[in-house]
């Protein structure tokens, strides 16, 4: 065979892999699409660095080879946030699940989108905490039936791209594992914005939610998102809750441009402070 | 002549079969055979009707398939 | 290295010990710092946020602790000598990243203004009552440096020293401040910056991120520098990839643990006056030694015999001479703005070998020198 190879291997680390996630499970699909978009964009991957929680999303950052941190729980962006302020030149994307980005690290989703600091956060949505054995999340849909909610759940789900455009965020869009093309764009689309991106991708956990709920296997989860989601980029954003069984709307709901939080930062200091002001300078790789 | 052909990392697949239902042109099968994990990989039943498009490559949660395009000589472009 | 002149504001200058921990902070390279309004230690950063943008750092106001505590660690990993600051409630908060610190071996230093606690206790009126949370707060065995200045001036200096224990050893070093220290104004003296010694960050382009050197501290790589790095709070293996395994577990912790185990000889600092021919030693740190100095000219005047033993290092525990100590006088006098943490650890060296007095102090003041003079003299007895 000719000298081609599967285009996520230059940003594996091979000798990891297999990785511990399911079969059938989605993390690994939008890990595809990553790869590609990262190719797509033509970015210097030695300058991309990948920034993940705790949870089974969480455990990207151990499966790629860019230079990559696997935090602890809910931290990613914080963390990111240091990396991405000490060094601008570093693209930083935050890779982590629907827990621990939006429960335990809500905080930090909501404010980090309110600064717009130039982050990128790729939200793979499996409507469960499923590192710790599918118990009930944010996220979980209404009358969905977790560990944690054995007779159904009947707390309200959290709307993540509302919640996103209202916190401030750049850019702001939900696709499933089905659609993995739209996938793929709208990452090259979060890493080439300039500001706090948020992709959701609502993902199948086989093991623990779809099973749980009568919901079939990885593929017929895949099947559900191709005939329950409807593509509405101009959706009213008060439409996007999710429930058990209806429809899930993709598309991309936020493209604006903000000022940039680093950026302006170091702007409004020097309009400030003049020639008081001292720019950051790296002296063999440490700032001084 | 096929305008393109699938790559199987045998070993690496978890039997999901999410890359036979979502070939756009059918390639693939479940094989009956077992990897050294126990699931049962794709094999190609169709290979003259691969574009190469990569949608199985795409797919795959466990980077175990991908697609490419051939040129008119066969080769991978 | 000698620190770089634009951070150094050499001069001689009547400031606060938190300002002065600022400054130290600045002096010995910090070029990042993450933090969260808390009395009695804001501060320190609110200094820092006015100076950053003139000696090129950058300071960001977090949404709580627990940002502050890991967003400076992905500053390290950039390239930034980073800290953050706190007192009591938030110092609690913290803790998670304390041992995430330790365990991915990132150089940070957390400034702890010790406040009355337990929970909001007195804000925001002075504690010692932290000392052994910074040992023991977080999960898990895990190494720790902490040191305790009792003036603005040690604010300064051991701030400082603190930077480079943490750059030497690649771990996290806990500046243990209390109310009084942070709060009290006195003569502080910033020499030239080519008087300043500075420990270089540890590098190699080579060796792998988690292999150690003989002293068992492995060199660092930062993001963007083409490594590839991986590092994880999982246990991981040299090359910083999760090895979930017992054995690995075991060589990991263990070396992290030996590591400052191996060098508490020459981490641990004190100063002393008088122990030998003494009845009787006090010892004491941070504004406690202060007070107990009073208590010990007291005792004096009155023909007693007691030397002093001031804690500058808390951890490791300057154990081998508080051993000798137990064995040359007759009691130790352990004074502390709390219910006796630092005693408990004199009681263990002193084994028996001399009598240990704890004067406690549920904190929100100083003990009166009478009440460590009474025990200086029940000691004596």
């Amino acid at each position: 065979m000719a000298a081609v190879a599967n285009p996520v291997e230059q940003f594996l680390r091979s000798e990891r892999i297999p990785h511990i996630w399911c079969p059938g499970c989605g993390i690994g699909t939008t890990v595809n699409a990553f790869a590609r978009a990262v190719i797509d964009s033509g970015l210097d991957p030695l300058k991309v660095v990948v920034v993940s929680g705790i949870g089974c999303s969480g455990r990207v950052a151990g499966y790629v080879s860019f230079d990559s941190f696997h935090t602890t729980h809910g931290r990613a962006i914080p963390f990111a946030t240091g990396l991405k302020l000490a060094n601008p030149e570093l693209t930083v994307v935050v890779y982590s699940g629907d827990g621990d980005l939006s429960a335990i690290g809500g905080n930090h989703l909501i404010h980090s989108a309110r600064r717009n600091l130039d982050i990128k956060v790729i939200c793979v949505n499996n409507l469960v905490y499923a590192m710790t054995g599918g118990q009930s999340a944010p996220t979980t849909p209404e009358t969905a039936n977790t560990s944690t909610s054995p007779y159904g759940s009947f707390e309200p789900d959290l709307n993540l791209p509302k919640l996103l455009d209202a916190a401030g965020a750049s850019y702001v869009a939900r696709w499933t594992t089905y659609h993995v093309k739209q996938m793929e764009r709208a990452m090259l689309e979060l890493l080439r914005k300039k500001g706090f991106g948020f992709l959701e991708v609502v993902s199948q956990c086989p093991t623990l939610y779809q099973r749980r709920n009568g919901m079939g296997d990885g593929l017929e989860s895949v099947k559900f998102y191709k005939e329950h989601s409807k593509v509405k980029n101009d959706a009213c954003l008060d439409d996007l809750a999710m429930d058990k069984i209806g429809e899930i709307i993709c598309g991309r709901f936020v493209d604006r441009d903000r000022p940039e939080y680093g950026q302006t930062m170091r702007e409004f200091y020097q309009n400030k402070l003049g020639a008081k002001y001292r720019a950051p300078e790296f002296q063999d790789g440490v700032l001084v | 002549m096929a305008k393109g052909a699938v790559h199987i990392t045998v070993d690496r697949c978890k039997g999901c079969a999410i890359c036979v239902e979502f070939c756009p042109t059918h390639v693939l099968a479940l094989s009956t055979a077992f990897n050294g994990k126990g699931y049962h990989p794709p094999h190609v039943v169709n290979a003259e009707k691969c574009s190469g498009c990569d949608l199985c490559g795409m797919y795959c949660p466990d980077f175990a398939i991908y697609g490419f395009k051939l040129g008119k000589q066969g080769v991978a472009q | 290295m000698k620190a770089a002149p634009h951070g150094v504001l050499t001069g001689v200058h009547f400031i606060n010990g938190d300002a002065a921990c600022c400054e130290g902070a600045i002096a010995a390279g910090a070029r990042f710092a993450a933090g969260y309004p808390i009395t009695p230690s804001t501060e320190i950063v609110e200094r820092y946020a006015a100076r950053a943008p003139q000696v090129g750092g950058t300071f960001i106001q977090m949404e709580d602790e627990l940002a502050a505590s890991i967003t400076l660690q992905g500053a390290v990993w950039a390239g930034a000598r980073a800290f953050t600051v706190t007192s009591g409630p938030g110092f609690s908060l913290m803790m998670e990243h304390i041992c995430y610190a330790a365990m991915t071996e990132t150089p940070c230093v957390f400034v702890d203004v010790q406040r009355a606690g337990p929970s909001t206790g007195l804000p925001t009126l002075p504690a010692q009552g932290d000392m052994m949370q910074a040992k023991w707060g977080s999960h898990g065995d895990y190494p720790i440096i902490a040191l305790c200045p009792n003036s603005p001036q040690e604010c300064f200096d051991l701030t400082i020293q603190a930077f480079n224990l943490a750059e030497k050893y690649r771990n996290p070093v806990m500046f243990m401040m209390d109310e009084c220290v942070g709060h009290m104004t006195e003569k502080v003296v910033i020499p030239e910056a080519d008087e300043i010694d500075i420990t270089p960050r540890r590098r190699s382009p080579d060796a792998q991120l988690f292999q150690p050197g003989e002293d068992l501290v492995p060199p660092m790589q930062h993001a963007g520098e083409g490594h590839g790095i991986h590092v994880t709070g999982l246990t991981h293996n040299e090359r910083g990839y999760p090895d979930l395994t017992i054995a690995s577990q075991d060589k990991l912790v263990r070396r992290l643990h030996d590591k400052i185990a191996l060098a508490a000889e020459e981490i641990a600092d004190w100063d002393e006056e008088d122990i030998e021919g003494a009845d009787v030693a006090v010892i004491s740190y941070g504004i406690t030694s202060r007070v107990a100095q009073r208590a010990i000219v007291m005792a004096r005047e009155k023909g007693l015999r007691v030397g002093r033993m001031r804690l500058i290092t808390v951890w490791p525990f300057p154990e081998r001479r508080v051993r000798e100590i137990a064995q040359k006088v007759r009691t130790i006098v352990v004074p502390e703005l709390n219910l006796g943490q630092i005693a408990l650890e004199v009681e263990r060296l002193a084994a028996g070998n001399a009598r240990v007095i704890s004067v406690t102090h549920a904190g929100g003041g100083v003990h009166r020198p009478e009440q460590i003079l009474q025990a200086i003299e029940e000691g004596a007895r």
